[in-house]
């Protein structure tokens, strides 16, 4: 009995799920009439305006994570290391993306860089790239900080560092080359999930106005039949990727580790 | 001689959190302060709650209430089925494989909403979608016929379930699995049936799990804007999508009531997010 129930569970979410799936999957493949084939996805990748607005996006996800990894990594440390007492604290900070909504920290970006205030990031296009960089950092901080706190929970802190500092390291050579290993798939989980946020990204994109991804999503949505769909399954595929690689970077952690 | 013991007493530890206090000072507290303050100014620059009164046009309300009820709804369908799944994966009896795959694909579908998942959803359900047809031909069942509308309330809901769901998921798993097997074997040895077991046992210790991962999904619905605008093109009128058009072109025509709009969100979410809080360190009380 308890069985069937579970098996009925497990079906209702199989059919939920895979339904739209398999639903866009059929859908990106009928571009040609009477017959499947790939002419959406050609069409897609042969559209300049993709080419240039997801390489922006992967530029963008990158630099967030670099940007990302040289905020939080120095500070989990050193907090972990100096300043345990204010945990809570730098706990209550990485938290806060995820209770005030996107829109309303785009909103205040609009705000406060605006080309008349004191900081106007707004008025380059640079200054606006430097600006939604950081915002996409601000909305994976609380996954990056997670990750990296609990990676460095593993390993013996004090030691390690007070090792290297005995043989004459310093703070840039005990994070750079102690450290950042030690703790190096947490960071690549931390990066991987980073860059599935990144890359469909729409709100700050498109309050920011930048040719990014989700933009071009959305513009797709409004004015093509077929493609939108295939984007969706790239999109389906490179988020999965992205999971797999985190799973596959847990799982190679494991085997590496030293039995104590 | 200097006062080393000043030098030593000053806080020189903090000046290794700088770069990150100062990155969360611009990009996130800064920002957010300035729109919560700009709610509470009039145009003179004086402090006012005028703003916070003009909230109450039917148009906000509305929006308000839409979003409000839109996310209650798929909160709680995604609670109910997200928590079905996850009893069916840990205690269910169900083969060991069957739970890695259903956390790896709970880890993808949750990471997957946005536009991708709002052009997922019309490929399905949209007048020429995969099931739509499916129904049509098989069935002989025109669902647009019988009145069905993608941009409606139910019509989202069903997009929101598809992230809701694999949260609950990922949410919910780690507290059953906090259920010791001792409990269960005290309750009957006790005399317990599993219907008083679960009633008087498990539920009241997966309860604040259950109402803070619930706050949790409401809280994660009401703030998101991507889906809904792909999927309606900014036409339905939620309160993050009345947010949006008002940052594009200031609709509402008081920049200040765009500022109060923005401050009952942050309210909205911020109260979701404390009851999850506080849920979740009741729930810490008897599942470590």
């Amino acid at each position: 009995m308890k069985r069937i129930l579970s098996w009925a569970a497990i079906a209702v979410g199989v059919v939920y799920f895979f339904l739209p799936l398999v639903g866009m999957l059929e859908f990106s493949l009928k571009m040609r009439r009477g017959e499947y084939s790939l002419d959406a996805y050609r069409s897609v990748m042969g559209d300049p305006q993709f080419q240039a607005t997801f390489g922006y996006s992967v530029l963008m996800a990158c630099l967030t994570i670099v940007f990302g990894v040289l905020v939080v990594v120095p500070t989990v440390f050193w907090v972990r290391l100096k300043l345990p007492r204010l945990r809570p604290f730098m706990e209550f900070i990485t938290l806060l993306p995820l209770v005030i909504p996107p829109i309303v920290i785009v909103f205040g970006y609009i705000r406060l860089f605006n080309t008349s205030s004191w900081l106007p990031l707004t008025g380059s296009a640079l200054g606006t790239d430097f600006l939604l960089m950081c915002g996409y950092a601000v909305l994976a901080l609380p996954y990056m900080y997670r990750a990296v706190d609990t990676g460095l929970a593993a390993i013996d802190l004090r030691t390690l560092t007070e090792a290297a500092q005995s043989l004459g390291a310093g703070w840039i050579t005990v994070l750079a080359r102690v450290i950042l290993p030690n703790v190096l798939v947490a960071v690549l989980s931390g990066a991987f999930l980073t860059f599935a946020i990144v890359i469909g990204e729409y709100v700050f994109a498109a309050l920011l106005d930048r040719p990014a991804f989700g933009p071009y999503l959305v513009w797709a949505g409004g004015n093509k039949a077929y493609e939108p769909a295939a984007l969706a399954v790239m999109t389906f595929a490179l988020t999965w990727a992205c999971m797999m690689l985190i799973q596959l970077a847990t799982k190679f952690s494991k085997h590496t580790r030293m039995p104590h | 001689m200097r006062s080393s013991r000043l030098w030593r007493a000053l806080p020189w530890n903090g000046l290794g959190i700088l770069p990150f206090l100062l990155f969360a000072l611009l990009f996130l507290l800064l920002p957010t302060a300035n729109i919560v303050a700009g709610a509470f100014v009039d145009d003179a620059g004086g402090f006012t709650l005028q703003n916070i009164f003009n909230l109450a046009t039917p148009e906000i309300i509305n929006a308000f209430w839409l979003s409000i009820r839109l996310s209650f709804t798929s909160a709680l369908i995604g609670c109910a089925l997200g928590f079905a799944i996850a009893l069916a994966v840990v205690l269910g009896g169900l083969p060991r494989w069957l739970r890695g795959i259903v956390m790896t694909f709970s880890g993808v579908t949750s990471n997957f909403a946005g536009v991708p998942l709002a052009f997922a959803y019309v490929a399905t359900l949209g007048r020429v979608g995969f099931v739509t047809l499916l129904l049509r031909d098989w069935f002989g069942v025109n669902i647009y016929a019988l009145g069905f509308n993608m941009i409606s309330f139910w019509g989202l809901v069903a997009a929101y379930v598809f992230f809701q769901i694999p949260l609950m998921v990922l949410i919910i798993t780690p507290a059953i699995d906090g259920l010791k097997r001792e409990w269960r074997e005290a309750a009957e040895v006790l005399g317990a049936t599993g219907g008083q077991y679960w009633r008087m046992v498990a539920l009241p210790v997966l309860g604040p799990s259950l109402l803070g991962t619930l706050a949790l999904l409401f809280a994660n619905a009401f703030g998101a804007v991507a889906t809904a605008i792909a999927l309606t093109g900014s036409l339905l009128s939620i309160a993050p999508i009345l947010l949006f058009n008002q940052i594009r072109g200031d609709v509402l025509q008081d920049p200040h009531l765009g500022y109060a709009l923005a401050f009952g969100m942050i309210v909205i979410t911020g109260i979701s997010n404390g009851v999850y809080v506080v849920m979740r360190t009741r729930a810490e009380r008897w599942i470590k």
